[in-house]
Parts: C-alpha cells; structure tokens; sequence
C-alpha cells in the first residue's frame, strides 16, 4: 500500500523563544528545528504498516528551505521518498497549507495519509482533517491503533476522560495520529547514508494552485498577560525550598 | 445575522454558551444555538447535519466547545465554507473591522490576536475554563436541532468503551504531586514519589509519563487523562502546555517546579521554584519533614 505522511517542522522543544520585531511570529534567528512531534509518531505507525503490508511511504512537508532537513531526518528513518512544497508559506492558515499539500497529494493518489494531531507551534489541530475534506476522503482523528483490513481500516480512537471508540472506513482514508501509540525509532548510521540518494520532488505553491489568501490572520503575538502573579522562590534549592513550605504552610494552609 | 452556537452533550456546553451568549452582544445580533442531534456522531454524518443547518440560516459566527469532538469534525465543516476554524479560543475583542480571537501558541508560550478576516460564517471553538458555564436549559435562545443521515457516513462507528476500571481515583486526591518530562528518564521517578510520600498526595503525571509507560496512563492528569482539583497540587517539570493546563487548574493552590522561568506552568502558579528539579525536590521533602515534625 502507498502510505503518505504529512510532517510539519518545528522549534527544537524547550527552544528560547521571542517575538520578532514584527511581532507578526517569532524570531527565527539561531534556532534548531525538528519534526513536530506528532507528526514523528504518524511516520513511525507509517512505517510499521508498510513493514507489516509491503508497499511505499511517502513524506509530504509544506516548509521553507530548512524543512529540507526534516524531511532527510525521515528519509534516514526509513520513508522512501518526499515531496517539498518550498515556498513562502508565511502568514498562510491551516486551509492555505492544507491546500498546498492535498494538490501535492493527489496526483500521488495514497491508500493512507498520516499526520500529527496537532503542531507544537500552530498547535490548530485540523491540517489532516481539512486534507480530507479537500481531498474528498473519509477520516477519523487523535487514533491510539491503525488496522488495515483490505479495502478497509479499523482504528481505534481515543476520546476523553478515558473512553475509546472503534471506527471502521474505507481506504483511501485520512487519520490523525495520537502522540505515543507506538515507540519512536532513531534513523540508523545506514539510514542517514541512504536518505542522501532518495528523491526529494521539490514543489512551488505556483505549480499547486498558487497561495490563498488567510481567513485566520495573525495580528499579533506577545508573551502572555499575566492573570495571577506566582510567588516566585529563587537562591540555592534549600532557602527556596523553606521558604515555600513557610508559604503552604502558613499563608494557603494546605500543609 | 445572528451566533449559532453549536451544543454538544458535554460538560462545556456551557461554556460556549457563554461565549457566545458575549459575542452575539459584542456584534449587536441574536444569539441561537444548536443542539446534539439524537442519531450517535460521526464526522461524515455530523458535518452534513450543521452545513445544512448553517446554510439555512446564515450566522455570522459559529461556536464550539474544543472538545475531542469538534476537534474531528468542525476543521472540515470550516473548510465547506473556506474558512480556517479558529481553535481553542480564550478570548475575544471587537473592533470596527470585526471580531479578533486570542488563542495561545507554542504550547501557551505565546498568546496570538487572531482576526476573522473576510465575510461570515467564522468558526470559532473556546477553550476548556475559559468562560464561566452559562445555563443551556434557557427558554429565551432560539434553539434547532439537526437532523442526521447516519447511512450516509463513510465511518462506522462503534460503540465507546474503557480499557478497564479507573483504579485511580486522583479526583478525591486532596494532594497531587504530579511529573513531567523534566524528570528525564523512568529511573528518576523516586525522586517525585519521595516527595508525594513527604506530602501523603498522589502521584499523577503530565502524558508523555504516561505514553513512554514510566507511570501508568490512569495517573495522567490533562484533557485526555483526568481533570483534578485537588485543594494542593504540585507540578515537577512540568512546562505547562494546554493540554495538562485544562486538567488542573481548578486545583485551589498550585506549584511549579521548573528550571525554565519562561514555562508556561508558572502563568498558572501561585508559588513557584525555578530551579534544578534534582535539587529542588529533596530539599523539599526535607523542608517538609522539619515543618512537620
């Protein structure tokens, strides 16, 4: 089967992070950058559907030219080949991205796309359900287990406080992937020397349909109001670590 | 002309109703709202009922909670009307030239104005505690309910179910201390559970605990796990991102312990030690011991 995965870059987690000068999104200078981690679970579970069903898996990634990096990082990890959609995607919404990468997707026409959840910038949550949509295909979202059954995929959804659900759809399907239902691997010294020869078809959103216009526009980003000011103890761990427990103790009274 | 507001049977209902409730008077325009239709959900079936009710009678606004729900199926209702669902919502300004939505970035590092740009229907879901419940059972909103043609929906859905019972109960937890990824590795869990025995709390935990196995997922505080209000709750290495934020900020007094100053969990502290956690949290426990005994 032909499986595509939708990978988003990211900040290295625990990045410093500062609003740029234009306030328009942060200040990229300097930073380290690696695959959204959701994103990095639905390319494992890509993996190990294509180990258990044979077939290929395809990397789809709409990024400037440093996602370039990224994208190796998943061809080292073992995916077989990638499409860039390289371009200036700034200020695009989850729609315009969404666009860009189902008009990549489907001349390539997969029985199955993946993707994170949700990004750890963004952090919208919709790029896979929105391909669906775009793409025509039926979808199920936040899935702990993917089932290929023929035509078919039986998946397990999580939903809240605990509870679960079994879905079943025909392939081709769309499903977003929940952080943690499988282990990640790491890309192998002869994985990282492959994913040099592998073929990465660099797209420009001219050639997908052109850029559209943002429905949800970024006016501005800022550090958060502070609505309650914590009690900051700081000084060697011991002075911090009385002074606290004066403060629980005789000031909240919860000890 | 009016805020359709979009009623799930959850416990946020309310909340969106609320929300709603102030932007239909923000906008000058009425307030209606949508109840859950009886046939049992799927993103197919679900998404055909609200277009048709939406096409009907034109909102300028659509609102729902973000729950798991809307989270599978409202991205692709936004996307029939060429519109990017704003999600996760905490608060709303009007200005001449239309609504602007704040929702937060990078995990809560940042907070983003976001604007509606163009002509309505805009799509808009709130975050979990953000507005204070309003009652749904109110007589004066005009209220529709969807119908549903199941048959038609390309996913079939099961019925829901649990692993197993909870045998964790940390909702009765007076005290929960709960760990994060700053805890590095499965083998430095003692250093937390030394601390919760130091307290008599519960130990709890932020996800990726739970889904690297270090402690079990019924300990998992968070939107996927359980929402807690313990009357003390302390988060070690923990950074704070939404999703465990919605799980455990009714707590009546929180503490973070962070060696990030920058870590959103300190946004929702009332006390805080920046600081090595490895160094922190057995100074701590002996702190505790002395203030005891």
């Amino acid at each position: 089967m032909k499986i595509a995965v939708a990978i988003k870059q990211v900040p290295l987690r625990d990045s410093p992070l500062k609003a740029a000068a234009s306030g328009l999104w942060i200040d990229e200078a300097g930073l380290s950058y690696e695959i959204n981690e959701p994103d990095a679970y639905a390319l494992e579970e890509a993996l190990q559907l294509r180990e258990k069903h044979g077939g290929e898996v395809i990397v789809v990634c709409a990024g400037p030219e440093r996602a370039g990096q990224s994208i190796r990082e998943a061809l080292a990890k073992g995916a077989d080949r990638a499409l860039h959609v390289r371009d200036e995607l700034a200020g695009l919404d989850t729609l315009g991205v969404a666009r860009l990468l189902a008009a990549a997707l489907k001349a390539e026409a997969p029985d199955l796309i993946l993707t994170g959840l949700q990004s750890d910038d963004l952090g919208y949550g919709q790029t896979g359900v929105v391909l669906a949509e775009l793409l025509g295909l039926p979808h199920s979202t936040i899935i702990m287990r993917v089932e290929v059954n023929g035509a078919s995929v039986r998946v397990k959804r999580e939903l809240e406080d605990g509870w679960f659900q079994h879905i079943e759809m025909p392939l081709p399907a769309v499903l977003t992937i929940q952080s943690g239902l499988n282990k990640l691997r790491y890309a192998t010294l002869m994985g990282i020397k492959k994913a040099k020869t592998k073929e990465v078809k660099v797209l420009t959103a001219a050639e997908l349909g052109g850029l559209t216009p943002a429905t949800a526009v970024i006016e501005k980003i800022y550090a958060p109001h502070k609505t309650k000011q914590a009690q900051i103890f700081e000084g060697d761990a011991k002075t911090a670590a009385t002074q606290l427990v004066e403060k629980l103790k005789f000031e909240a009274r919860v000890l | 002309m009016s805020v359709l507001v979009i009623l799930e049977r959850h416990r946020m209902a309310g909340e969106a109703l609320a929300a709603g409730r102030e932007f239909a008077a923000a906008l000058g325009v009425p307030l209606a709202a949508a109840e859950q239709p009886e046939a049992a959900y799927t993103a197919d079936g679900y998404t055909a009922a609200y277009e048709a009710l939406i096409r009907e009678k034109n909102p300028t606004l659509v609102l729902f909670a973000h729950t798991y729900q809307t989270r599978d199926y409202a991205p692709k209702l936004a996307t029939r009307f060429g519109k990017t669902l704003i999600s996760d919502v905490i608060a709303a300004r009007f200005d001449g030239a239309g609504p602007i939505f704040v929702r937060q970035l990078f995990q809560g590092k940042f907070n983003a104005d976001v604007r509606a740009a163009g002509s309505g229907p805009h799509f808009v879901s709130v975050q979990a505690g953000a507005w204070r419940a309003a009652p749904t059972e109110d007589g004066s909103i005009e209220k529709f309910t969807p119908s549903v043609d199941a048959a038609a929906s390309r996913q079939k859905a099961e019925a829901p179910f649990r692993e197993s019972a909870r045998a964790v109960d940390l909702t009765q937890a007076p005290i929960i201390v709960s760990v994060g990824r700053g805890i590095q590795e499965q083998s430095n869990i003692p250093v937390v559970e030394k601390l919760a025995a130091a307290l008599g709390a519960e130990l709890a935990a932020s996800r990726p605990i739970c889904d690297a196995g270090w402690l079990p997922m019924e300990r998992q505080v968070g939107s996927s796990g359980q929402t807690v209000a313990p009357k003390l709750y302390v988060a070690v290495g923990i950074s704070g991102a939404i999703q465990h934020l919605v799980g455990m900020k009714g707590s009546k007094v929180i503490v973070a312990i962070n060696k990030d100053p920058h870590a959103p969990i300190f946004e929702a502290a009332d006390y805080g030690i920046v600081g090595d956690l490895f160094e922190v949290v057995p100074a701590l426990v002996e702190a505790i011991g002395k203030a005891k005994g």
